[in-house]
């Protein structure tokens, strides 16, 4: 627990700063819309004031849809920021490994069966984590390699990809388009059953993660051979670590879909904001909370006539602060 | 050296052995379908403007083997270059994002400009493939690239833009009914139009290429060493990546994205010729169409009554072969 608690200020401004900024957008999501509500208003119909036909819009037209953001915007940026840890490289993670792809095809799956929202889910869960596992278990060769993960995840990303492509040529053009708008990520119509798998998954899995895991996974950081010579069992807390990424990721997919690049820029963006190093695990929740929360707003209100999915923004966003990251990393010589 | 086992005449049992297995797929390939040929009557349907099948040939199956012919030959050959460019055995035109870079050129064309046919669009996958060339190429540490480091660039690039392929598909739904079946990667829409229009292009790109051969081998040495031998290692790169560019961006437009044949396909040819580019480049041109249409042909005997597009095939085929190889790998550190 140690080196894990150690207290630097400037983090601990950071991730206030972040989870006030993650509410702020939160607040701000709840108050537009075709009836708009003022912040203030907002805030005091949260806490029980108001008209019946604001708690209506807010409570239950409003506030699912923003606390799914919440939570899934959360649950990717701690898979990611394991996923980097682990791959210890600034890219990997799940949108990029194959897992995402993975849970594509198991709700692509689900759609072709005729299923609904609950077995997309389902598909969706299944999905990421076989393809988790699959990886993991082809990638394993006496050990977790990092590079070999992540060349092996990029391979499988990219076999999937055909798949996927097939399946949605299979499926009837309606079942087509929710298939692909589910595939971009979104979180139209998100309700408090989205919510909860993500959310529960949160709560069961962080705090194991950040109490018992970070502290071996900073030293992880380290290299295998520092971090085995301290006593850490790396491949059984990589494992672990591994797979509670990887149901986190896919319970956030089965939640909104696959959204792009919040699992990849959101430990980033803390790790920028703390300016400490290492895996930065308790700050990228809120930066992810809020990146999701802020590209869903964005998404909702860019253009007049109609509402873009999340995914569509984040995907677009990601990609241009991604090239900008490619390029200042291999300028420092890190990537 | 005795005579029967001279490397020369090694060399040419195996181009003849690969030529000989390309005729073997062109004429499944022409003879498989909803209505299948024998290869007499393929041979009389290909010749006799008379004959029962001579529609069915020239119309249906022949523009279709014909495009598999030139588009193989191109991702394969632009494969081989990428390779050896980038001494990174993993390097793949799909995988490195360069069709994708195309294909998002295309969408862009077709959704927001309504640029419907191959004539509009092999400008802007043209411009597609060579944007995301030089980014990945740059982007990915240019000489100094890992493999790992090469194919993370490549898969970043690659999720943005089909992120905002998919983006500009949701938005106009009728270019989700064009494009889902062209984002797949499919020889099935092959016209004559297309097979004439493509055709210079890939011409352009594998004149350039084999002519390349000389100067890359050199390079493979160090710059200091080829620059002794007279080759301008920036020059060389430069072309390099144009004859990467005219080939990919060509056969992506004219038949969407295909994925791991131009992975694939050099590593067989350097098992059967050795990594002599002047034999491998050429060997690629004669592998990579057999293997392209083998899996046409295998597409359509697999998904029938319908077929599996072949950029499905090939992902599937040739995914474990990329696995394997990420596995053995040994120096890929990220």
């Amino acid at each position: 627990m140690n080196g894990f608690v150690k207290v630097r200020p400037r983090g601990i401004a950071a991730g206030a700063g972040c989870v006030a900024a993650a509410l702020a957008l939160a607040v701000l999501a709840l108050g537009s819309g075709s009836y708009p509500i003022s912040p203030g208003e907002v805030l005091r119909v949260l806490f029980g004031g108001g008209t019946p036909a604001e708690h209506f819009v807010i409570e239950e037209l409003r506030l699912p849809r923003v606390v799914t953001a919440l939570v899934v915007g959360a649950a990717l940026a701690l898979a990611g920021a394991l996923f980097q840890s682990l791959t210890r490289n600034p890219l990997g993670s799940p949108d990029i490994l194959g897992f995402t792809e993975g849970a594509a095809t198991g709700a692509l799956l689900a759609v072709l069966a005729g299923g609904g929202s609950w077995a997309l889910a389902g598909g969706a869960l299944a999905g990421g984590v076989l393809a988790g596992a699959a990886v993991a278990g082809l990638a394993w060769r006496g050990g977790l390699h990092s590079g070999r993960l992540v060349l092996v995840g990029i391979g499988t990303a990219a076999i999937l990809t055909g798949v996927n492509g097939y399946l949605l040529t299979r499926a009837q053009l309606t079942d087509a388009a929710r298939a692909l708008l589910w595939l971009t990520g979104s979180l139209d119509g998100r309700g408090w059953d989205n919510a909860l798998p993500p959310l529960l998954g949160l709560l069961l899995i962080a705090p194991p993660a950040l109490l018992l895991c970070g502290p071996a996974l900073r030293i992880l950081e380290l290299g295998d051979d520092t971090a085995a010579g301290l006593g850490v069992r790396v491949e059984r807390v990589r494992l672990t670590l591994l797979a509670a990424a990887t149901v986190l990721a896919a319970l956030a997919a089965s939640a909104a879909g696959p959204v792009s690049f919040v699992a990849l820029t959101a430990p980033q963006l803390a790790r920028r904001l703390t300016r400490s190093p290492g895996p930065n695990l308790l700050a990228a929740m809120p930066v992810g909370a809020a990146l999701l929360v802020g590209a869903d707003w964005l998404a909702q209100h860019l253009l007049a006539d109609r509402q873009l999915p999340v995914g569509v923004v984040t995907g677009v966003l990601g990609g241009g602060y991604l090239i900008w990251l490619l390029s200042t990393q291999r300028r420092a010589g890190r990537l | 050296m005795s005579r029967a086992t001279s490397p020369a005449r090694r060399q040419w049992a195996v181009v003849l052995a690969v030529a000989a297995l390309l005729l073997v797929v062109l004429v499944l390939s022409l003879g498989v379908g909803a209505k299948s040929l024998s290869p007499a009557q393929v041979w009389h349907g290909l010749l006799e403007p008379g004959a029962p099948d001579y529609t069915v040939v020239h119309r249906l199956r022949l523009p279709r083997t014909l495009l598999g012919l030139l588009v193989g030959a191109g991702l394969g050959l632009a494969g081989g270059l990428m390779q050896a460019l980038t001494r990174n055995p993993l390097a793949d035109p799909g995988l490195l994002g360069i069709n994708a870079g195309a294909s998002a050129a295309v969408v862009t064309a077709t959704a927001l400009l309504g640029v419907a046919t191959f004539d509009g669009y092999v400008w802007f996958a043209l411009a597609g493939a060579a944007a995301v060339a030089v980014l990945v190429y740059v982007v990915g540490g240019g000489r100094t690239a890992t493999p790992a480091r090469l194919a993370l660039a490549g898969a970043a690039l690659n999720a943005t833009l089909y992120s905002y392929v998919s983006a500009l598909m949701l938005l106009d739904s009728a270019s989700l009914e064009r494009m889902r079946l062209w984002t797949v990667g499919s020889l099935a829409d092959a016209r004559p139009q297309t097979v004439a229009k493509v055709l210079p292009f890939l011409l352009c790109g594998l004149v350039l290429a084999l002519a390349l051969a000389r100067p890359l081998n050199a390079l493979a040495l160090g710059d200091d060493t080829a620059r002794a031998q007279g080759a301008r290692p920036e020059r060389v790169r430069a072309l390099t990546v144009l004859a990467i560019t005219l080939l990919c961006g060509a056969a992506t437009a004219a038949c969407g994205p295909i994925v791991f044949l131009g992975l694939m396909v050099p590593h067989l040819a350097r098992a059967l010729a050795g990594p002599d580019l002047r034999r491998l480049l050429p060997c690629c041109v004669l592998l990579a169409p057999a293997l392209l249409l083998g899996a046409d042909v295998l597409g359509r005997v697999l998904g029938r009554p319908g077929e599996v597009q072949v950029g499905v095939v090939t992902a599937v085929l040739g995914g474990p072969f990329f696995l394997l190889h990420a596995r053995r790998g040994k120096g890929v550190g990220a």
